[in-house]
């Protein structure tokens, strides 16, 4: 059986879309079957990210309303054949999704995968709750700025609530990642520095991407970064990020930072 | 004409929790009546002054069945002060009140009548005993309510009954409240309320001070009103009159 992952994070724009994509083409890099998810319906743009837009024919909620066969509506990558995508309906809204029907697709996606990343919405609604409903692990991704912290922090309180996992009393896995961190304004003070963001979310740090053109530059493309431009600083910290989730250790590295501090993150529990 | 009023003093109205009995029947409604019958036969003067809430939640009955029902059950002496989980239609005048908002409790322990009582008013009294000891008891141990995780933006506890400790930090936007003191071992940056019900010896404990309110017994201080020179330590806040003291803890 595969892990389902859910990428979430509250607030929107925080990257959530671009993170579940490189994630995915990453750990597809690893001969894994990955299959991403777009939980976004009505608003969908992973099918964009991931250059697929032009080959949606059947979508989640087709396939929830059984329309379409869950194999109809999958779409390979055409880089990575380890690599799928779910496309989100962008005709409908969230109020098609039911917790009977994402419940039967991800049981049925979790036979053939490796990994199941859903690419939640942003929000606390019902979209967002439902993409995180059946997942094993959670992915929050986060800005170093006070109010994607703390929309982040809501987040992790409803994925240790409103989960099926949380619901049976079992702890819910979740990670921190983040994302568009710029080591100099940090230091400047005018982003909060990766201390202060761990020390009020409390949870595991997954990893550190740092700021970068080629990231917009590969969404513009149609590409997860981690497939365009896979020596990119951005790429490697991906990289890096889906050998944690896979369980290997990597000790994390702030981006951009010098030496002294280097040895004192050493010693950090990352994931 | 219009009325003056002579007095300037102006009503005041609190609010104030107290222990209900629920009773939830189900159906067929004679059956239920019948296991109550022999309940209260099992232990005499049980409903006897206690207050008494019917929840109907689920309970597909009409209005002229549920006021049957409370006739029923006021035959029986168990006197309803209100109804918990009826539509708004189901209830008419003459009727108890719609209650909502009730929070669970434990379960009410029904006491059998011993076995060599032979009158009913004895039984009465031996059903009521136990209760009377259990009261000292219940007042010696102070409840308390221990949290283990960090409360997270958007998430409120709420604990009238005694103290609350958090192993953890309270997120901004977050909320605790406490009928006692509350006890933080991590930063607060959210609110905290002691003495909710009227504890003016609540006090509030945190190792680093952040937070956007704090409150004790109804009297509350704002972050900006806070003494700047406080943020960031390890505090303790106190009542003193109806002023918020704090101290710097070591």
């Amino acid at each position: 059986m595969g892990k389902v992952i859910v990428v979430t994070s509250g607030k929107g724009g925080v990257g959530k879309t671009t993170s579940t994509a490189a994630l995915g083409a990453a750990l597809a890099q690893r001969n894994e079957k990955v299959a991403v998810v777009d939980f976004d319906v009505g608003l969908r743009n992973l099918d964009l990210v991931m250059g697929a837009e032009r080959r949606v024919v059947y979508d989640l909620v087709n396939v929830i309303n059984g329309d379409a066969k869950l194999p109809q509506a999958l779409i390979r990558d055409k880089r990575l054949d380890t690599l799928f995508l779910l496309p989100a309906s962008q005709t409908r809204d969230k109020d098609a999704l039911t917790e009977e029907g994402v419940e039967r697709v991800i049981g049925e996606l979790k036979k053939y995968f490796d990994w199941v990343i859903c690419d939640s919405p942003a929000g606390i609604e019902k979209g967002a709750t439902l993409a995180m409903r059946h997942a094993d692990v959670a992915v929050v991704v986060t800005n170093p700025e006070v109010s994607s912290v703390r929309d982040s922090d809501r987040i992790i309180g409803m994925l240790d609530s409103k989960t099926l996992k949380a619901e049976n009393g079992e702890r819910m896995e979740k990670h921190l990642l983040l994302t568009r961190y710029d080591s100099n304004r940090a230091e400047r003070g005018d982003m909060l520095k990766v201390d202060d963001v761990l020390e009020i979310l409390s949870i595991p740090l997954l990893g550190i991407i740092p700021e970068s053109m080629d990231v917009l530059k590969a969404s513009n493309l149609g590409a997860p970064v981690t497939l365009s431009d896979a020596r990119s600083a951005p790429s490697q910290a991906y990289f890096e990020a889906a050998r944690r989730l896979a369980g290997e250790v990597v000790p994390v590295t702030v981006p951009g930072e010098k030496r002294g501090i280097f040895g004192k993150l050493f010693g950090r529990k990352a994931a | 004409m219009t009325k003056v009023l002579t007095d300037a003093r102006s009503i005041r109205i609190k609010g104030r929790s107290f222990l209900a009995v629920v009773l939830s029947p189900d159906l067929p409604l004679d059956q239920w009546l019948e296991r109550l019958d022999d309940l209260a036969a099992r232990s005499a003067g049980f409903f006897l002054d206690r207050p008494v809430v019917l929840d109907v939640s689920d309970l597909p009955i009409k209005k002229a069945e549920l006021k049957q029902l409370i006739d029923d059950l006021a035959e029986r002496n168990v006197r309803i002060m209100g109804v918990e989980g009826a539509r708004p239609s189901m209830l008419g005048p003459g009727m108890p009140p719609a209650m909502k908002g009730g929070k669970p409790a434990s379960d009410v322990e029904v006491t059998a009548r011993e076995p060599d009582a032979e009158s009913e008013a004895e039984a009465e009294v031996a059903a009521q005993a136990p209760q009377r000891q259990e009261a000292p008891q219940v007042r010696a141990i102070p409840q308390s309510l221990v949290i283990d995780e960090p409360v997270r933006s958007g998430q409120s506890i709420i604990f009238p009954e005694g103290d609350i400790t958090i192993v953890g930090s309270v997120a901004s936007g977050a909320e605790v409240i406490a009928g006692g003191s509350i006890h933080i071992y991590g930063t607060l940056r959210g609110r905290a309320m002691a003495g909710s019900i009227g504890n003016t010896n609540a006090r509030i404990f945190c190792r680093r001070l952040e937070a956007e309110l704090i409150a004790i017994d109804g009297i509350y201080k704002m972050a900006e009103d806070m003494d700047s020179s406080l943020r960031g330590h390890a505090v303790q806040l106190s009542l003193e009159g109806d002023t918020i003291m704090a101290d710097i803890l070591f």
